[in-house]
């Protein structure tokens, strides 16, 4: 089911800024000198018009983005995840969210993928941040396909937009041809034994957690949370009454994460079922690989199957 | 300017220890396979004149109370920080080696919990400046004889927080504050003049408030110079404009363009590997690491 990678998420990114650009001229790309990190200087060196490196200016880059927003252009704004969400975020919820200004904004480095930038560029908390944003649209890509896609219907929905990825090659989970609605999570795999709720790298490690329980006769679901907000949580329900036991797994801080979102939807809904949140645990980030810092946070498909055996007893 | 500062020998031990420095830096990024060369190697020869001689510090007490402090604002420079600091007797040079390994306590970017004589956590650029003028206040309200010394980065000074932080200084003419700012002319994109023009910095810090020189950053015996005669001036913080080369010291990478973050290709370990040789007969019996 989980295929290679075709190409890295940030080549993805800039080649589909290039696709809407030749359609639209009011398509403008911001970097807070970035640029060589997500590849967008091949995207200003054909537009250079629409090209925008503000600088080491994340908090202005918004403000600018808002200002475009204003006289009609469509912003993409990047930068890293950490100081995309954590640096700037009273400019995006005051010049943005509050003022009723439509930007998309990508979020790279998600969580571990920053590995060896460490613990300073590690965002645990982004998500948790952007979704208390009410009118903010919060994704997270879990693969290739899906990050076209999302930029794609960003730029038609419109709307304030944080999409968060990783920036180099992840699994491939999806063919070439899905299609992705905001507020309608993805069944990756189905099953009546629990479900695994997922979203960004954590649903190929679901995923595999998966693949290791069917060998011992556990049929785990994995569902691909992408739409953080808004979330389906029609889809939550659904998986509650269906498999009794609901395990979510992120790339993030589980408080203010999915982790909290699930909760609050199974606790609102009267839903006592078995549940557990594996992800970020009241811990800093640390430099690593990405391998090792998924084992030592507990969100490798090793960790997520025996925490799925514990929850089942 | 008063010449007599240092004789010749001292300068020539402060030039030893900046090649100290450069060598085991360089040799624990090596080890790692890649890491930020460009900006580590620029500030190498005012980390030789902060530790091998102008702070109060002791390397056996790195909490001691009456110390200098000292503030890395551009903190993605961590490795050479590490290279001085071990030198210094902080910790054992072996520790170098352990630059970004799991669970190591020389991350990319320093982390004052990880590191003794680290005084304070930075790699979000712009933040750094801010924590030095909150200890120059202190220093300042305790009317203590104490410094502190904080390395910004020219691209880091795109940030807005810098220049709020600039304000805060010269209004509460923190004068035991002495900024360098390390302008080797690039950022992470390219040359500054064309991700964000900075202008004559020296102009709009005099602007700003400040007592401000501008050195060359390859002279040891200059930085000295300017540190003490910015300690001569009273009711100012201080700026020291130091005119660096990213990659400053190592040829090769002073000529690579793109020289900010390296992952050496094979023909480039080489390279690199040749540099080290050359560093550690230059250096003589007296290599260390
Ligand atoms: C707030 C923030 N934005 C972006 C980055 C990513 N980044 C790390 S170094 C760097 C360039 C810094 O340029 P400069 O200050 O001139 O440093 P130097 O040339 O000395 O390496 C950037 C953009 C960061 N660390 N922090
Ligand atoms: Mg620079």
């Amino acid at each position: 089911m989980l295929k290679p990678a075709i190409c890295e998420m940030r080549k993805v990114y800039v080649d589909t800024l290039i696709e809407l650009a030749k359609r639209d001229k009011n398509i403008v790309v911001l970097e807070a000198d970035l640029a060589g990190a997500i590849g967008t200087k091949r995207f200003g060196e054909i537009y250079p018009n629409q090209y925008i490196n503000c600088g080491i200016m994340e908090a202005n880059m918004v403000g600018v983005a808002a200002g475009l927003s204003l006289t009609g252009k469509h912003s993409f704004i990047h930068t890293f995840s950490s100081f995309a969400a954590r640096r700037a975020f009273d400019q995006i919820f005051m010049s943005l969210a509050y003022a009723g200004l439509d930007a998309v904004m990508l979020g790279s480095d998600a969580g571990i993928t920053s590995e060896h930038n460490g613990g300073t560029h590690m965002s645990f908390e982004d998500i948790g941040l952007m979704r208390m944003l009410p009118n903010c649209i919060v994704t997270e890509a879990s693969d290739e396909v899906m990050l076209k896609k999302l930029l794609l219907k960003a730029y038609e929905k419109g709307g304030l937009w944080y999409i968060r990825t990783s920036r180099k090659k992840v699994p491939r989970i999806y063919d070439l041809d899905e299609n992705f609605e905001i507020g309608t999570a993805k069944v990756v795999k189905d099953g009546n034994d629990v479900a695994i709720l997922a979203y960004g790298i954590s649903v190929a490690d679901a995923y595999e957690g998966a693949m290791l329980l069917e060998t011992e006769g556990i049929r785990a679901a994995v569902i691909d949370m992408f739409s953080i907000q808004p979330l389906d949580f029609q889809m939550i329900l659904h998986y509650a009454d269906k498999t009794g036991a609901i395990v979510t797994v992120e790339n993030h801080q589980i408080a203010g994460g999915l982790g909290s979102a699930t909760a609050e939807v199974l606790a609102e809904n009267k839903k006592a079922v078995k549940f557990t949140r594996l992800g970020i645990k009241g811990r800093y980030g640390q430099t690593g690989t990405i391998d090792y810092l998924k084992k030592d946070y507990g969100i490798d498909k090793y960790s997520i199957a025996d925490q799925v055996k514990k929850l089942l007893g | 300017m008063n010449t007599q500062i240092m004789d010749k020998q001292e300068i020539r031990s402060l030039e030893l220890f900046a090649k100290k420095i450069r060598l085991n830096m360089i040799k624990s990024l090596f080890n790692l396979g890649f890491g930020h060369y460009g900006g580590s190697l620029s500030i190498v020869e005012t980390l030789a004149v902060l530790y091998g001689k102008v702070m109060h510090i002791d390397p056996q007490n790195p909490n001691l109370v009456e110390r200098d402090y000292f503030i890395l604002s551009k903190g993605h420079a961590g490795p050479a920080y590490y290279a001085a600091l071990a030198l210094t007797g902080y910790f054992n040079l072996d520790r170098l080696y352990t630059l970004n390994q799991f669970g190591t306590k020389l991350p990319s970017h320093p982390d004052r919990r990880l590191t003794p004589g680290v005084d304070m956590t930075t790699g979000s650029l712009g933040q750094g400046i801010s924590a030095a003028c909150g200890v120059a206040k202190s220093f300042q309200m305790d009317r203590t004889k104490q410094y502190v010394y904080c390395i910004v980065g020219d691209g880091e000074l795109n940030e807005g927080q810098c220049w709020e932080a600039f304000q805060f200084a010269a209004h509460n003419k923190l004068d035991h504050l002495i900024v360098f700012l390390d302008e080797n002319k690039k950022q992470l994109d390219g040359p500054t003049h064309e991700v964000c023009q900075t202008y004559d910095y020296a102009e709009k810090l005099r602007a700003f408030g400040f007592d401000t020189q501008k050195v060359d950053g390859k002279s040891v015996e200059k930085i000295v110079m300017a540190v003490e005669e910015a300690k001569k001036t009273t009711g100012k913080p201080h700026i020291i404009i130091l005119d660096t080369v990213k990659g400053q010291g190592f040829p090769y990478l002073e000529q690579k363009e793109d020289n900010h973050h390296v992952r050496p290709t094979e023909n480039e370990k080489e390279i690199i590997r040749q540099f080290i040789e050359e560093l550690e007969q230059k250096i003589g019996g007296d290599k260390d690491a």
